[in-house]
């Protein structure tokens, strides 16, 4: 018989490494999810000791104090203290501190301590401590605090096997907490003199790099740079692999169309599933690419210093700093946005960013934008731009614009003149560890295929069986689709569409566009596909749509898409985390509103001009 | 002085951390992070417009502080060391 798994908890401030020692100690057996009933990731993992012992690894969100200021930090505390309902209380605290940062994070370990669970002290990031000079006597230290005490390097190779060793053996006793009241910083204080020698308080290299990364002029200069780089990349870099999956996705198309008899479920296989899935996968590269770009800037410690330096101007807008991270993170999706935006202390800022947050081109947007421009903007050159790029840019530029003037429109609307906090740490520099920067892809690729493999699966398959149903009656002369439920909700839906430009088939296509904005592109190629007639065979959906659509309307869809308040999920994300149905409802009207003005005003102007 | 008002790069020991509210968490949290009396402080650097936010080094950390924040903050001068 095995004996039950022993259950530790990471525990430390934000920026200690923690994370970077769960991936050392677990490895790829982790389970992301989010706690019941809130939006906090819950990363957990585990791994056998040397013994056999099994040992399951929870990596709770970072925090300064139990006395918290975020939803994050909320959690911590209830896990810690047992009281977060479904999660065990775990029979052992790990603290996790930043063997450079002791003089924060010993006071949070000295505030843990009076929880009353077995706990020991990990001393992470021990060879930058080394590399500045900084000497720390682990016995005298362990002494003091009366918890045993061992050191690792998590990025390293074996970095974590003092910890191990350290789990393998006996269960620390339980720490003798503090009395009530007493000065925690004065007891920090205490230890650092006694166990610690610290040359230079700052790392020299840091000062170096805050001097120019800060700079009001070189500074924003770098990041406009490195901003710019991103998107060129996320667009450059992905196109090969794109036009391969491509490739691959009307290759496999045609292969089981060959290989399976005409039927029902060759339409199913063929029109449905390959050419919805493969619609949705080929954004797979460019989701990875910006994330990547996002996991190194957050490993290297930039991120925060960016947040510094458009935190005045995001003030003016009615956001704050930290605005930045989540709003970055929701042009790759804005789910994830959403969900960084939890770590915004302030409950205004926080709401204001995520109601803003789909505003941001998200990567699924870029499938109905690419496919439009190409059909419809004329490939030249504009000076030494390329027109169809700047139609690309002047839409994502759209987003951001009107993202700022909606959040300062909230702010106006709220007369809220009380004070907000930034209070935001800039953690010192690092490398980026490969090792957790493939973690971090890793889990946002299988996040995504997990997707298209339930929710967009799924969808493909009902709405071929919406435009497949009922069949035309016998001696019918046009096309099989204009009979069926699709066509007919698209029908019924068209009149409130017509003063927009929208024709029945963008109106079907809006419908699973609902749950993933992606599929709006693959229903039109399911719709157009389906409505092939014998004079009229289908081809591929770009040149159907060019020559079937006005300008107006491709425009005008353009313009929807720039607001495009057609995401199931996205909405249900900002239900849960900006706490309510009511906050739903705000996003889903302004969004509406807002995508049919801007399609109104973009279809009228257009047919005025071109007419 | 408050280290609001405190020249950029001078150093300065904290004094104190003043609640403009009863029980402001704004100054709960400030004294957490390290915002107690005796702590040797620092302003590094100025965001780019306005001045703000203000680079702040306490303790081994850096943090970003909006004016109204370090407002909170009293602190003197650090005497010249010899």
């Amino acid at each position: 018989m095995s004996e039950a798994a022993l259950r530790i908890a990471l525990v430390g401030n934000p920026n200690c490494g923690k994370t970077a020692l769960f991936n050392r100690l677990t490895g790829s057996r982790q389970k992301v999810a989010n706690y019941a009933g809130v939006t906090v990731e819950r990363k957990e993992g585990r791994f056998a000791a040397p013994s056999g012992r099994h040992i399951q690894v929870l990596d709770l969100p970072g925090a300064y104090s139990l006395a918290a200021t975020s939803p994050d930090e909320a959690v911590t505390r209830d896990v810690c203290l047992g009281r977060f309902e479904g999660e065990a209380r775990p029979d052992l605290l790990v603290c996790v501190v930043d063997a450079t940062n002791l003089r924060l994070h010993l006071r949070f370990v000295l505030e843990l301590q009076r929880l009353g669970l077995p706990m020991l002290l990990t001393l992470n990031m021990c060879d930058a401590a080394e590399r500045r000079g900084i000497r720390i006597d682990v016995a005298k230290l362990q002494e003091g605090l009366g918890i045993p005490v061992v050191q690792t390097v998590a990025v390293r190779r074996n970095g974590a096997e003092a910890l191990v060793k350290q789990l393998d053996g006996q269960m620390p006793p339980l720490p003798a907490p503090l009395p009530e009241g007493a000065d925690l910083h004065a007891e920090v204080s205490r230890l650092l003199s006694s166990a610690v020698s610290v040359p230079e308080r700052t790392a020299r290299i840091d000062d170096a790099i805050d001097r120019v990364v800060l700079h009001p002029v070189f500074g924003l200069a770098i990041l406009t740079v490195l901003m710019f780089t991103i998107f060129q990349a996320v667009f450059s870099w992905a196109g090969p692999i794109m036009d391969s999956i491509d490739v691959g996705a009307a290759w496999l198309g045609g292969a089981l169309g060959e290989a399976m008899p005409e039927g029902l479920l060759k339409s199913l296989v063929v029109d449905g599933i390959v050419a919805g899935l493969g619609g949705v996968i080929i954004f797979l590269p460019q989701i990875l690419i910006l994330f990547l770009f996002i996991l190194l800037l957050e490993e290297s410690g930039y991120l925060p210093r960016a947040a510094f330096l458009l935190d005045r101007m995001m003030v003016g807008a009615g956001l704050t700093g930290r605005s930045f991270i989540p709003l970055l993170s929701s042009f790759a999706c804005a789910i994830p946005g959403v969900m960084a935006a939890r770590t915004i202390q302030d409950p205004r800022d926080r709401l204001a960013t995520i109601l803003v947050a789909p505003l941001m081109t998200c990567s699924a947007r870029l499938p109905v934008y690419a496919l439009l421009i190409a059909a419809f903007i004329p490939e030249q050159s504009v000076g030494i731009f390329n027109l169809q790029g700047l139609v690309l840019f002047g839409l994502y530029a759209a987003g951001i614009l009107s993202a700022l003037i909606v959040a300062y429109v909230m702010k106006w609307l709220r007369r809220d003149h009380s004070e907000h906090s930034l209070l935001l740490e800039l953690p010192s520099y690092r490398l980026p560890n490969p090792a957790d920067i493939a973690i971090g892809l890793w889990e946002r690729a299988s996040i995504f295929l997990k997707r298209v493999g339930t929710l967009i699966l799924a969808l493909s398959i009902l709405l071929w069986f919406l435009s497949t149903f009922p069949a035309p009656p016998a001696g019918a002369t046009g096309a099989a689709i204009d009979y069926s439920l699709a066509g007919m909700i698209g029908k019924w839906m068209q009149p409130f569409f017509a003063p927009i430009g929208f024709n029945w088939q963008i109106c079907i296509a809006l419908i699973p566009g609902l749950a993933a904005r992606e599929v709006a592109v693959s229903a039109l190629g399911t719709v157009y596909a389906l409505s092939a007639t014998v004079e009229d065979p289908g081809t591929t959906l770009m040149p159907i749509i060019a020559s079937q659509w006005s300008l107006a309307t491709a425009l005008s869809l353009l313009a929807w898409y720039v607001y495009a308040p057609q995401c199931l999920a996205t909405l249900a994300t900002i239900r849960r985390e900006g706490g309510g149905w009511r906050v739903m409802a705000i996003a889903t009207g302004y969004l509406f509103a807002l995508a049919y003005l801007a399609s109104f005003i973009t279809y009228q102007v257009t047919l005025a001009l071109t007419s | 002085m408050t280290l609001s008002e405190l020249p950029r790069n001078t150093p300065a020991v904290v004094v104190g951390v003043q609640d403009v509210s009863a029980g402001d968490p704004i100054a709960v949290r400030l004294r957490e992070l390290g915002f107690v009396a005796g702590e040797p402080v620092r302003v590094t650097a100025q965001g780019p417009a306005g001045r703000e936010p203000l680079l702040v080094q306490i303790g081994y950390t850096r943090f970003a502080l909006r004016r109204a924040e370090a407002a909170r903050v009293s602190v003197k001068l650090a005497e010249a060391q010899a």
